[in-house]
């Protein structure tokens, strides 16, 4: 028995917007950061169903692409966090107000 | 690979996936395809001299001087920009091709991207010098940064893939979100980076989903192929389509700083080094736009009808609200940041007609307007002093009469910003609109003059400010308030009564020695500064001097908006002549 696609591509939609949700509500630097990670992975997820789906190899080489950038956005955004935290204790966006935005 | 035919019941072609995907893999020896280096021999050039002077400053023991990582950046942006010029020349005379694959396009369009991000990479140079000098902020990682991100704009005006464009603007942006923080003095400047990362790793997550959805509707991230199948099949998932395609177009949104996606551009403009601010202004404006205009004019094509309201509705937006909270700044970057997002406007102006003419018209705005900011941002990055802080519109008073240069060429600069006749900035305007009205959108274009109007306010209001009072310094009161109360916030201890009276006297009067640390606003421990605790009482505005190399760049700024604007052919022609792929 084979789970059909379409499963695999409402799993990555939830996935993605409980990560744009979380980025949008929550507050903690390092957990926006997470669920940036979660909605990446969600499109990672989507390029293989569609692969899969479509028989094409291309969606599968994305991925990799994908991954690649997400782990070089770690390493900056950690290193801002890292920046940000030696200069104040906690990271909670909301400490960050003084532009005014 | 030829696109599958995805019309086919999805469900039954799953069942064959596995099969077909084997089959698929060439069992001979793996054919490499040909790589055109000369099509992408200006990132090349940039890459691989930002490589060089990394290697080069790990390497040796002693510091170089400044001098020496800006000379190869210079002499770098100039080889990147006549490697463009060379592409340019090939383009007009063999016509456009699809090089490597398919995935890179090389047509007169993104030649003109390209040349344009190598002269900016060129003027940040030069401005990035003095304001690393003045800062002492020795090495070679700004100038380094600087040259990825350019090969990062390059790439998205080039790519003629989605997943090129991806990984184009995430080259491009991961560098910028490094060199908004790279003001140590300014806690600003951190939390700058930090709201542009956030904000800029958001967007990406969206763009990618988009492309996935657009891969998964077409069976192509290729910008050819899904342009090849929407003109020629009926899609059986519209709603993947056209969310996929929204998708891409928010994340660009985001990139380019179209309202309501702005919302983190007059902060990092505020808080950025202020070279970084113009540098971003005009680069990853460019980039973004190269990128939106060929996804949109080239693979969404067929789709016009959809996503037109959308561009609609974001062109307003953006033309009115940039506008309006523009008037409403008192710190000048803070109000160039905001005329940036009324640009963006007048570009989305452009781009909705979605013709041949609303691409060339949105190029030709995008390359004066990058000159326009970039030196708009140097005077301002000269006047702002030692830890880049001076640039509320207070400080600017009298300008003419302490600093004539530096307030004529800024008055020049803010005059083709608003528009003015015989500057490149009314012959930019003036392509757009005609794009849009040729295209039929006449309220657009009507509504996009009424908001230049409103623009030239504070255009006009802050040359009044600069020419009008003569040499008296008289600090308008708020900003010295604004700047206590954030002192009180930050550091209870030294932000005591007698430090804010000080700085209500700061910005050109001579402050006591005894209170230089109160200029500081990080609260740091004194050894935490970059200096180990030295700190220099910031010069006033009126006292910092001008560096040659970026009064050389304020000086071509000018020159090439008033020569352009009045000498128009050459512009307008390289513009006109850069056609599209397809």
């Amino acid at each position: 028995m084979s789970v059909p696609g379409a499963w695999y591509l409402i799993l990555a939609a939830v996935l993605f917007s409980i990560g744009a949700a979380g980025m949008l509500l929550r507050r903690n630097m390092l957990v926006m950061f997470m669920c940036v990670e979660l909605m990446l992975n969600a499109a990672n997820l989507t390029f293989v169903t569609y692969s899969r789906m479509l028989g094409d190899v291309a969606g599968q080489v994305a991925v990799f692409f994908v991954l690649i950038v997400a782990a070089a956005e770690v390493v900056v955004g950690l290193g801002i966090i890292v920046a940000l935290f030696r200069r104040r204790s906690g990271a909670t966006a909301d400490d960050f107000h003084i532009l005014k935005g | 690979m030829t696109p599958a035919p995805v019309t086919m019941p999805a469900a039954a072609r799953a069942a064959t996936a596995t099969t077909a995907m084997i089959a698929s893999v060439p069992s001979g020896p793996l054919v490499l395809p040909h790589v055109d280096y000369g099509a992408l021999m200006p990132e090349l050039i940039l890459i691989g001299a930002a490589m060089l002077i990394l290697t080069a400053s790990a390497m040796t023991v002693r510091r170089a001087p400044q001098i020496v990582w800006t000379a190869v950046t210079v002499v770098a942006s100039a080889a990147a920009g006549v490697a463009s010029f060379v592409l340019w020349q090939r383009v007009t005379t063999h016509g456009p091709y699809a090089g490597l694959s398919g995935s890179l396009a090389v047509d007169g369009f993104s030649a003109v991207f390209l040349l344009l991000v190598s002269a900016a990479t060129l003027l940040f140079a030069l401005v990035a010098n003095g304001w690393l000098e003045r800062e002492g902020d020795k090495g070679p990682e700004m100038q380094a940064l600087a040259m990825l991100s350019g090969s990062g704009a390059m790439l998205m005006a080039s790519a003629n893939d989605l997943i090129v464009l991806f990984l184009g603007l995430e080259i491009m942006s991961i560098a910028l979100y490094v060199m908004a923080a790279m003001n140590h003095r300014r806690e600003e400047s951190g939390e700058a980076a930090m709201k542009y990362f956030l904000l800029g790793a958001f967007s990406s997550a969206l763009l990618v989903y988009g492309i996935a959805l657009t891969y998964g509707a077409t069976g192509s991230t290729n910008l050819g192929r899904i342009a090849a199948f929407l003109s020629t099949e009926v899609v059986v998932s519209n709603g993947v389509l056209l969310a996929g395609m929204m998708l891409i177009l928010v994340g660009l949104g985001f990139k380019v700083a179209a309202v309501p996606f702005h919302g983190w551009a007059p902060d990092v403009y505020d808080g950025s080094p202020s070279p970084v601010s113009g540098y971003m202004a005009a680069v990853a404006k460019a980039g973004g736009f190269a990128a939106l205009v060929r996804v949109l004019l080239s693979s969404f094509s067929v789709l016009r009808l959809d996503w037109q309201p959308v561009v609609y509705g974001l062109a307003l937006a953006s033309l009115a609200l940039g506008a309006i909270l523009a008037v409403m700044q008192s710190d000048v970057k803070r109000m160039l940041a905001y005329s940036s997002i009324s640009h963006v406007g007048f570009i989305l102006v452009g781009v909705e007609s979605g013709t041949r003419q609303a691409a060339s018209g949105a190029e030709y705005y995008l390359f004066t307007y990058a000159f326009m900011v970039i030196g708009s941002f140097a005077v301002v990055s000269v006047l702002a002093g030692l830890g880049d802080r001076h640039h509320a519109i207070s400080d600017f008073r009298g300008l003419a009469g302490r600093r004539p240069f530096l307030a004529l060429s800024f008055t020049v600069l803010l005059l083709a910003q608003a528009g003015i006749p015989f500057t490149t900035g009314f012959l930019a305007k003036f392509y757009v609109l005609a794009a849009a009205v040729s295209g039929g959108f006449y309220v657009l274009a009507t509504l996009a003059m009424l908001s230049a109007v409103v623009a030239a306010f504070f255009y006009l209001r802050l040359v009044l400010v600069m020419y009008g009072t003569g040499v008296q310094v008289a600090p308008l009161s708020r900003e010295p308030a604004e700047e206590a109360r954030r002192r009180s916030i930050l550091q209870p201890i030294l932000a005591g009564p007698g430090i804010s009276v000080a700085g209500a006297a700061s910005p050109v009067a001579v402050v006591p020695a005894g209170t230089g640390g109160g200029e500081l606003p990080q609260g740091s421990a004194p050894e935490e500064g970059p200096l180990g605790g030295v700190f220099e009482q910031p010069p006033a505005a009126s006292e910092a001097a001008l560096p040659a190399m970026a009064a050389v760049a304020i000086g071509a700024c000018v020159l090439v908006t008033v020569v352009f604007g009045i000498w128009a052919g050459p512009l307008v022609e390289l513009a006109q002549r850069s056609t599209l792929l397809f």
